[in-house]
């Protein structure tokens, strides 16, 4: 049956509730991860064929159809590229507002955004 | 109508045009930012004039000069009707510039190039408001007028004028963007936007749609041309200079909205149209109502400016009325309305600046005495509102006459109760002002105006005077008007 | 090289962005010097390539010579063309005015090769003619977007993480929408897929991708309600960084939703064009009605961007061709008004004065960005014969040949909800700030010649607008 995709689709449903009901900064960015992860694995999911080994080519081609779908694995590696360049930017904004604010709960960060001026939150690149 | 290619209806838009650069320009300059409005102001009327003859002679004027939207050109056609619309509203320049120049002086105001600056773009728009040949140039025109305006609404600078300011541009703004509902509205149903005798809009549209896209052009022309309940925006207006108030309030904005639906109802619609959808009837019947509002309201005013606003509001709905009724004298009479009310409400208005400007009296209970100290201004003033009332040989007789025979000519009884009713209130605000400044001790010895405000009153009431007793002496305003009225009726 | 126009403005900003490092190393003005010039020559690479598909029609270009429907291809058609030379046009300005703002040292390399990577990603979504290309691309844009956003420090970085997170969102489902529709039909070809597309159309596969598709794109876009992350982006990013994403970034987006839904996916049987333009109407009415509440300028030009982000949306939702020529030809239009809006602002933030309303004023002293301003505000609000009037009348003309009365009086509704929040902006860029503060100088030389340029662009697209939508915008709307 189509118990991967159910899984993906938990994944998905799992990524989307962690990213809006967790109030702590890094786990919405976890919640982010596992949210993508999840688009990825259903892309995988269309490349499988009964019966077929991975998409490498070790010699000469032969019989194409022995090979699983290439195309999504390498759509999926560039998205995998995207979603850990992401990550990266938003772990550094998350550092970022950590040494500004000491702390990565979204109340904390509010609280203290809205208080008088504090330490310096970081070299500002232009007003 | 014969239509010919010319550029003289782009020539004529030339002169106000380069005006405004210039007074920029030379701000450091009095003499010749000054001397650049009176050139232009004369240019401009001069070129107006020159397209008389062969608008007379059946001919129109056509001008294309770029494309605005696809399918649609800017387009200047000068027709009698819109060439009645820029002489007057020219020539009255003219004469406003000679006042603005006294009257700036006289008060030392501030921000002279700013204020002579907006007056030459206003009279640009009106120009291009008056010989627009389609809704579109029209409406960018009509625009383009409520923007060079505003600036002379809060030119004072104080937080009344800001408030005026603030509300000028509410109201006319608003009425834009309904206009341009209207406007887009019409060229879907007509696939064209140009004003054609007798109308462009098919009848095939259906008797609901062009009763509401009427009732659009209605609420977006009417705010200029002040009807109630859209008319509030004028008694507020007054804050301005009072040449601002003289020309633009009394001639250029609120006759471009009274011009607009005469457009609307005789080039867009076209008459029988009008007619067959009820929008002549409910058109009266607005008019009415304004002219009654207008009138017992100027009853109550104390500020003369705000007076002579509300009797603006009622009168400019003479015109009004006089196109709905759509019999041939009444739309005559309406249409020279436009001209003959321009004419005294400008004498009117300059004589309250003139008394503001020197005695600095603005309400009627302080003006006790004042016309033996300024015996012409205030005798200029008497004639000029008597003349309004209606009473010959004023130049509001020859379209009042016209209205009620007009009127009578379509058994609209009503009507003529309304216009006669109008007349009396008139007298009723009218004469106790004058009474009252020839009775009561002189606050003072006699003390006129300065020449450079007392001529522009002198030619204005002689106007209203000549034009009264030969109403085609001047720039042969009868003719264009009768002109304008048989080129409407015109089948299609 | 003709023959590699479409892909001449991605590669000549990609190519500014990795040289700009080096050359930063000497000195912040070469740094902005070479963003400019990079911008500048995809701007002429942009115009060059209008030109010829306007002569030779359109064009398409195989990357790396590999054919469609296996390999990658580039679509240089006149719409593309179009906004391809917008919005590099826009973004140079926007970088012209931007050097005054950008602090030295190591800020002022990172911005700019920061943001020529995100215009190398507008430009790239614009020129794509392949699904998942335009996912590539998308994220380029939107990564840099994320970083320049955050850059500000402070409050601009709790927006940028929201920002990060709602635009991979809003990414991922377009994503995922353009998995259902490769497992439906196999191909990511654009052309391709409009080819195979109705023969498939009642499967729910097709449902859900354009479902997930249009979701995606309008969560990029900032289309109501979806436009959760605009407002704070928009106002705690640096000025420099407004004035370059807000009147660029989002158009891209909407381009792409402009192209996907209405020449790939074209779905008959769903309700999504009335969605869209419904979206789109709410957006104009809430996004106007939040403006005019605002008293930080910023927030209020963020908000007036989601205001006319729905006149976008609403042309393309109705999707009749004076809708369409309306919607395309806003999107040059807002992006001139806009850049000039926020250049505005951050040139009487130079000056010490602003971003609050109250504090904004610049007075006499500065006449021509007050001027420009006010010719901004009048484009914003529609008034004859700056551009946004007519891509007013086009939608206009639109709603109504489309039997939307209610949409048509959206669009006045808006116009006159921009009155009020442009006039209150307009009156305190106007009017002198607050006593205590002496008169400004004029804003420095490249902040005012990029104002005019934009003021004088704003104009001629107005007197223009014939032409471009009779030779241009035309042609793309009846396909």
């Amino acid at each position: 049956m189509n118990y991967p995709y159910w899984v993906a689709v938990f994944l998905l449903m799992l990524g989307l509730y962690v990213m809006v009901a967790q109030r702590n900064l890094l786990k919405k960015l976890v919640g982010m991860n596992i949210f993508q992860t999840a688009i990825i694995l259903f892309f995988l999911l269309l490349s499988v064929k009964r019966h077929a080994t991975l998409p490498i080519v070790p010699g000469t081609v032969g019989d194409v159809r022995g090979f699983m779908n290439p195309l999504p694995h390498a759509l999926m590696l560039t998205a995998i590229v995207v979603m850990v360049a992401t990550t990266g930017v938003a772990l550094a904004i998350l550092i970022r507002l950590h040494t500004a604010y000491g702390s990565l709960e979204e109340r904390v960060i509010a609280e203290r955004l809205s208080a008088p001026p504090g330490p310096a939150a970081g070299p500002e690149a232009g007003r | 109508m014969i239509e010919a290619a010319s550029a003289l209806p782009g020539w004529a838009l030339l002169p106000a045009g380069a005006a405004v650069p210039l007074i920029v320009v030379w701000r450091r300059r009095p003499v010749l930012r000054d001397s650049a409005s009176v050139a232009a102001a004369a240019a401009q009327t001069a070129l107006v004039a020159v397209m008389v003859p062969s608008v007379l002679a059946g001919g129109v004027l056509v001008c294309r000069p770029l494309p605005l939207v696809p399918g649609v050109p800017l387009l200047l056609r000068a027709d009698p009707f819109g060439i009645l619309f820029a002489l007057v509203a020219s020539a009255l320049w003219l004469v406003t510039t000679v006042y603005s120049i006294g009257y700036t002086r006289a008060l030392q105001e501030r921000a002279q190039t700013r204020y002579f600056a907006a007056f030459a773009l206003s009279l640009f728009a009106t120009v291009g408001v008056a010989l627009a040949g389609n809704l579109l140039t029209f409406f960018v025109f009509y625009e383009l007028l409520t923007i060079a305006t505003y600036p002379l609404v809060i030119h004072r600078g104080t937080a009344e004028a800001a408030r005026a300011g603030r509300l000028y541009l509410a109201y006319t703004l608003t009425g834009g963007a309904v206009l341009l509902g209207a406007v887009a509205w019409t060229r879907v149903l007509a696939g064209r936007l140009d004003f054609q005798p007798g109308g462009i809009l098919p009848e095939a549209a259906g008797v609901a749609t062009l009763q509401m896209l009427f009732g659009l052009f209605v609420l977006g022309l009417g705010v200029k041309a002040a009807v109630v309940p859209l008319h509030s925006w004028l008694p507020v207006a007054m804050v301005a200079p009072t040449p601002v108030s003289a020309l633009l309030h009394a001639v250029a904005v609120v006759k471009a909205g009274v011009f607009g639906l005469v457009r609307v109802v005789g080039f867009v619609f076209g008459p029988s149209l009008t007619r067959d959808v009820g929008a002549g009837t409910a058109l009266a019947i607005l008019a009415a109502v304004t002219i009654l509002v207008g009138s017992l309201a100027a009853l109550a005013q104390d500020n003369l400016k705000r007076l002579l606003a509300f009797s603006t509001v009622s009168q400019l709905s003479y015109i009004l009325l006089g196109v709905a009724l759509g019999s041939q004298d009444s739309m005559l009479g309406g249409v020279f309305h436009m001209a003959s009310h321009a004419v005294l409400k400008i004498s009117l208005f300059f004589c309250a600046g003139a008394v503001y400007a020197t005695a600095h009296l603005e309400r009627v209970s302080e003006l006790g005495g004042i016309g033996r100290r300024m015996p012409v201004t205030m005798g200029a003033f008497a004639l000029s509102a008597l003349m309004l009332t209606g009473l010959p040989p004023g130049v509001a007789f020859v379209s009042k006459w016209r209205l009620l025979s007009g009127a009578a000519e379509v058994q609209a009884w009503p009507a003529i109760a309304v216009l006669l009713a109008s007349g009396l209130l008139g007298i009723g605000y009218f004469v106790p002002i004058v009474v009252r400044a020839f009775t009561g001790p002189a606050s003072g010895p006699v003390a006129e105006a300065r020449p450079a405000l007392l001529v522009p009153i002198l030619l204005t009431t002689g106007a209203g005077l000549l034009l009264g007793l030969a109403p085609d002496a001047v720039g042969h305003l009868l003719s264009l008007a009768q002109a304008a009225v048989a080129g409407v009726a015109e089948p299609r | 090289m003709r023959a590699h126009l479409p892909i001449l403005p991605v590669l000549l900003s990609l190519a500014g962005a990795l040289l700009l490092p080096l050359v930063g190393l000497a000195t912040r003005r070469a740094a902005w010097s070479l963003a400019v010039a990079s911008a500048g020559a995809a701007t002429l690479a942009a115009a060059a390539g209008l030109v010829d598909v306007l002569v030779r029609g359109t064009q398409r270009y195989p990357v790396g010579g590999w054919p469609p429907p296996w390999g990658i291809e580039l679509v240089l058609d006149p719409l593309s063309a179009f906004m391809a030379t917008s919005v590099s046009g826009v973004s140079t300005l926007a970088l012209l005015g931007a050097g005054a703002g950008v602090a030295a040292g190591v800020g002022a390399p990172v911005f700019y090769a920061l943001a020529l990577i995100a215009l190398t990603g507008f430009l790239g979504m614009i020129a794509s003619g392949d699904l998942f290309n335009v996912f590539v691309f998308l994220e380029i844009a939107s990564i840099s977007s994320y970083a320049l956003v955050a850059s500000g420090g402070g409050a601009a970085l709790v927006a940028g993480f929201r920002y990060v997170v709602l635009g991979t969102v809003g990414a991922s489902f377009y994503l995922l929408g353009v998995g259902l529709l490769y497992a439906l039909t196999g191909t990511l070809n654009m052309a391709d897929l409009a080819a195979r597309l109705p023969a498939v159309a009642d499967s729910p596969l097709f449902v859900g991708g354009v479902a997930f598709v249009v979701i995606g794109l309008a969560i990029k876009m900032g289309l109501f309600p979806l436009h959760g992350w605009l407002p704070d982006a928009y106002t705690y990013a640096p000025n420099a960084v407004s004035t370059l994403l807000a009147p660029v970034g989002t158009k891209a987006a909407a381009y792409a939703l402009a192209r996907t839904l209405l020449y790939v996916l074209r779905p008959e049987g769903l309700p999504v064009n009335a969605t869209v333009a419904w979206a789109g109407g709410a957006a104009v009415l809430a996004g106007g009605v939040m403006a005019a509440r605002q008293v930080d300028s910023r927030r209020l030009l963020a908000y007036s961007s989601v205001s006319q982000l729905g006149y976008i949306a609403l042309g393309l939702g109705l999707a009749n061709a004076p809708a369409l020529a309306g919607a395309y030809f806003h999107v040059l239009n807002h992006a001139l008004m806009k850049a000039a809006l926020f250049m505005v602002v951050g040139a009487a933030g130079l000056q010490g004065r602003g971003p609050a309303l109250r504090t904004l004023g610049l007075g006499p002293a500065m006449p021509v960005t007050t001027v420009c301003a006010v010719v901004a505000a009048l484009s914003m609000v529609g008034v004859p014969p700056v551009g946004g009037f007519f891509s007013k009348w086009y939608l206009l003309q639109g709603a109504i040949e489309a039997g939307q009365p209610l949409l048509a009086a959206v669009v006045l509704v808006g116009t006159l909800l921009a009155l009020v929040y442009m006039y209150r902006l307009t009156e305190s860029v106007w009017f002198p700030a607050p006593a205590g503060r002496g008169a400004a100088p004029e804003a420095p030389a490249p902040v005012l010649v990029a104002l005019l340029l934009l003021t004088v662009a704003m104009v001629a697209a107005g007197l223009a607008n014939a032409p471009i939508v009779t030779r241009i915008l035309a042609p793309a709307a009846a396909r």
